[in-house]
């Protein structure tokens, strides 16, 4: 390679040896500041441009109206409905006002958390409330001590403990039946008794399915299917009308905990269908190994296979736990009033009827029901790269 | 496989008793649970008889022959309130299959639109597409609903101030009103040529994959068959001499005269359930798009194809795979959360049967005929999606 040396075959006349700088380029064209963004994520084609206006006329048309409904012409204040409605109509607001009707929230406000629950009782609301808080969070933060006692306090101990706390009788409490209940309150203990009563079962169903006993495994699936196969509303209207029936005659019945059944059955269904994925996705070996160190099925699950499995399915389980969240909402249909249904209900309150009462109303509450699902799924993705322990 | 290799050597050697035997354990586990199980259903049976005695009912479906006596709202075959109850079960099945049926189409359409949305690069596109991922994905289907129905469809003008929209269609408190089209003598011809348009595009794309494999050719099936279907009706049209009018609703002072109308209860499930369903159509999309890799892509550009034809020949066919099963989980989803209609009194399966249960008292017959029936529907869809699902599968060798 030393040798290579062009200027022979070129012939001597040919020898060119530039002797003055190449002329600048141009500068690039901004590759930061506002136009070139506009130019790469606005406007990269004509298309792009073509959609990009669209979508920004679609968004003048409906935000500034959307922000003015909600927030400046909205009312603020007033103690009923003459708050929310025009003056032909006997209000006072002026002709063709619309705007949210925000005093009906701040009037129901105490209705859509508790329900009827009885004014002098509620602190045991907030003091299980509280108690459901001081638990969680520690358990929701990977870093902090005990998780094994602060799990087995969460869900085996703060059950029993909140059952006594909200349902009374005991202890001088006051008993405060069921159908008093309502609002946010019913909403959670729907959605955390059904969580904790379902994870389980879920997973023995689960197992059930994947067993080699042919008895256990055909049970399983019936169950599994049948149950994922119908609505929920059908599963809620077999717990509120047929349950009654299947017991022996003059048992009576609490009408919140047949909701509860319900949903602890429909949510059991479909965990056991996640677990079950994450049971497949075991290499055969892991199972093997548990086997040739002489551990039993029970010891072999619950510490090789399940540690590893629930791990895998961790967004599946949490995606099942949102929609039960949501779910919970079709308790309404079997005529009891969580944070939806008790909204719902009070539509109908002449104090506070309006043409914009629905629409707050729903507003509210979706509000509230978004702010859980939301953390939950933002929850659960922080877990998922966290529990990640593959080599990318 | 390994436990019964121990189970085998453990029954050989002797001083390890039978109990510890893995199939004999097995036998007695599923026995013990076998029995349990007969002895709920044999005390359930028992009660349920009793309680059903003493509540001076009858089991059994006789009661489906008897007179209902009720009427509902809307219904898509002959019904009045001397119909019997089968026939108002039959009405509800039908108006759930055709709320159903409807509401897929329209949720994969804006699901898909919206999944394609969230990958864009236009940045706009994308975070619009994202907002309404995640506010629909993070609230109830029943609220969506309670939303249309109580906080848009019902707060809107009476008949008298309709809002008029193209096409001679109204909207108001009653609903969505729209001409109804009259079709005149000879409209059978555009359903011949619409069958005829079919077959020939069937025979044209056959025969098209045939030469392509002999020849290499390609022959533009997608507009020649687009050309065929929607062409030879419209020259059926003009060849049978316009034979279509329409009747148009006429607004009156209370009512509106003619036309065809949507009920608002219809409208707000139909709407609610194509949005909510959208949202979770759209992740499963663009989960699907992003799951084909991008050397794919890469490939296919290598090998001269140009981006129309890499995104249909190489990146949907390979998306579609991830795509179809849990797009049926969504289907499925949005058939089963039909049943929400009795919320807001749209008569389905649910909502007629659960008037069915107030008026006879039948709880058993109904809640087992609703499970039957929506059991069969799932089973049915799971079923075509599973067919579609083989064929589009990868093929190997």
């Amino acid at each position: 390679m030393a040798n290579l040396d062009l200027t022979p075959r070129l012939g001597p006349d040919l020898n060119f040896v530039r002797k003055e700088m190449a002329a600048a380029e141009r500068p690039p064209i901004g590759v930061g500041g506002l136009t070139h963004w506009l130019r790469t994520n606005l406007f990269a084609t004509p298309t792009d441009a073509a959609l990009s206006i669209l979508a920004i006329l679609a968004l003048v048309w409906f935000l500034p109206p959307m922000f003015d409904w909600l927030f400046i012409n909205a009312a603020w204040t007033g103690s009923d409905r003459t708050a929310c409605i025009t003056v032909a109509q006997g209000g006072l607001q002026p002709a063709n006002w619309s705007g949210a009707c925000w005093p009906f929230i701040h009037a129901k406000f105490e209705q859509f958390i508790y329900g009827r629950y009885p004014m002098e009782e509620r602190w045991r609301v907030n003091l299980t409330a509280a108690l459901f808080v001081l638990l969680l969070v520690p358990l929701l933060i990977p870093r902090a001590p005990y998780k094994k006692l602060n799990a087995l306090l969460f869900f085996v101990a703060f059950p029993v403990v909140a059952f006594f706390l909200l349902v009374g009788g005991s202890l001088d409490l006051s008993y405060v039946e069921t159908p008093l209940w309502g609002g946010l309150l019913v909403t959670l203990v729907l959605a955390f008794v059904g969580i904790v009563v379902s994870l389980p079962l879920g997973i023995i169903l689960a197992m059930g399915r994947r067993s080699k006993l042919p008895v256990i495994k055909l049970l399983s699936v019936i169950f599994i299917e049948t149950v994922r196969g119908v609505p929920l509303v059908t599963v809620l209207f077999m717990a509120s009308v047929m349950l009654p029936l299947f017991l022996p005659p003059g048992t009576n019945f609490d009408k919140l905990l047949r909701a509860l059944i319900g949903v602890a059955l429909f949510e059991t269904a479909y965990l056991a269908e996640v677990v079950r994925g994450g049971l497949q996705a075991i290499p055969k070996g892991q199972f093997e190994g548990a086997d040739s160190l002489g551990l039993s099925y029970w010891q072999k699950m619950r510490l090789i296979i399940l540690p590893q499995a629930l791990k895998l399915v961790i967004p599946g389980i949490v995606n099942s736990f949102i929609s039960l969240f949501k779910d919970t909402s079709l308790v309404y249909i079997i005529g009891m009033f969580d944070l939806l249904g008790i909204v719902r209900q009070n539509f109908s309150d002449t104090n506070w009827a309006s043409p914009e009462t629905p629409a707050t109303g729903l507003i509210f509450a979706g509000f509230v029901f978004w702010i859980f699902c939301f953390g939950m799924s933002r929850y659960s993705i922080f877990m998922e790269r966290r529990l990640d322990t593959s080599h990318k | 496989m390994a436990t019964q290799d121990i189970a085998e050597s453990g029954r050989e050697s002797p001083g390890v008793s039978f109990l510890y035997d893995p199939k004999i354990r097995g036998i007695v586990y599923q026995a013990v649970v076998f029995i349990a199980i007969i002895g709920l259903i044999y005390w359930i049976v028992g009660n349920t008889v009793a309680n059903l005695q003493r509540a001076n009912i009858a089991s059994g479906f006789s009661f489906l022959k008897g007179r209902a006596g009720f009427d509902v709202s809307e219904s898509l075959i002959a019904y009045s309130s001397d119909s019997t109850y089968a026939r108002a079960l039959l009405v509800g099945v039908l108006n759930t299959l055709y709320v159903a049926a409807i509401g897929i189409v329209t949720a994969s359409i804006i699901g898909f639109l919206v999944g394609i949305g969230r990958l864009s690069r236009n940045w706009l596109i994308a975070k619009i597409c994202l907002v309404y991922v995640e506010v629909f994905r993070n609230i109830p289907t029943l609220l969506v609903i309670f939303f249309w129905y109580f906080g848009v469809l019902s707060v809107l003008p009476e008949v008298r101030e309709s809002y008029s929209l193209p096409f001679s269609s109204f909207l108001n408190k009653r609903g969505l009103f729209f001409p109804d089209p009259v079709w005149g003598d000879k409209a059978w011809l555009i359903g011949v040529a619409v069958l005829v348009g079919l077959a020939l595009s069937v025979l044209v794309s056959r025969w098209a994959r045939s030469r392509q494999m002999a020849t290499g050719q390609i022959f533009p099936v997608y507009r020649t068959a687009a050309a065929l279907i929607f062409g030879l009706p419209l020259l059926a049209f003009i060849l049978a001499g316009f034979p279509l009018s329409f009747n148009y609703p006429k607004l009156g002072t209370f009512n509106l005269a003619g036309g065809s109308q949507v009920r608002p209860e219809f409208l707000a499930l139909f709407l609610a359930l194509s949005f909510y369903t959208a949202s979770f159509i759209a992740e499963v999309v663009r989960a699907g798009i992003l799951g084909v890799s991008k050397g794919q892509t890469e490939a296919a550009s290598a090998l001269g194809l140009r981006p129309g034809q890499t995104m249909r020949q190489v990146v949907v066919p390979q998306a579609l795979r991830i795509i179809i099963p849990p797009l049926t989980n969504q289907y499925l989803n949005l058939i089963k959360n039909s049943s929400l209609a009795i919320a807001i009194g749209f008569p389905d399966l649910v909502a007629v049967g659960g008037t069915i249960l107030n008026q006879t008292g039948q709880a058993i017959e109904i809640v087992a005929i609703w499970m039957a029936i929506y059991l069969g529907i799932s089973l049915a869809t799971s079923a075509f999606m599973n067919w579609f699902n083989g064929k589009m599968a990868l093929v190997e060798r």
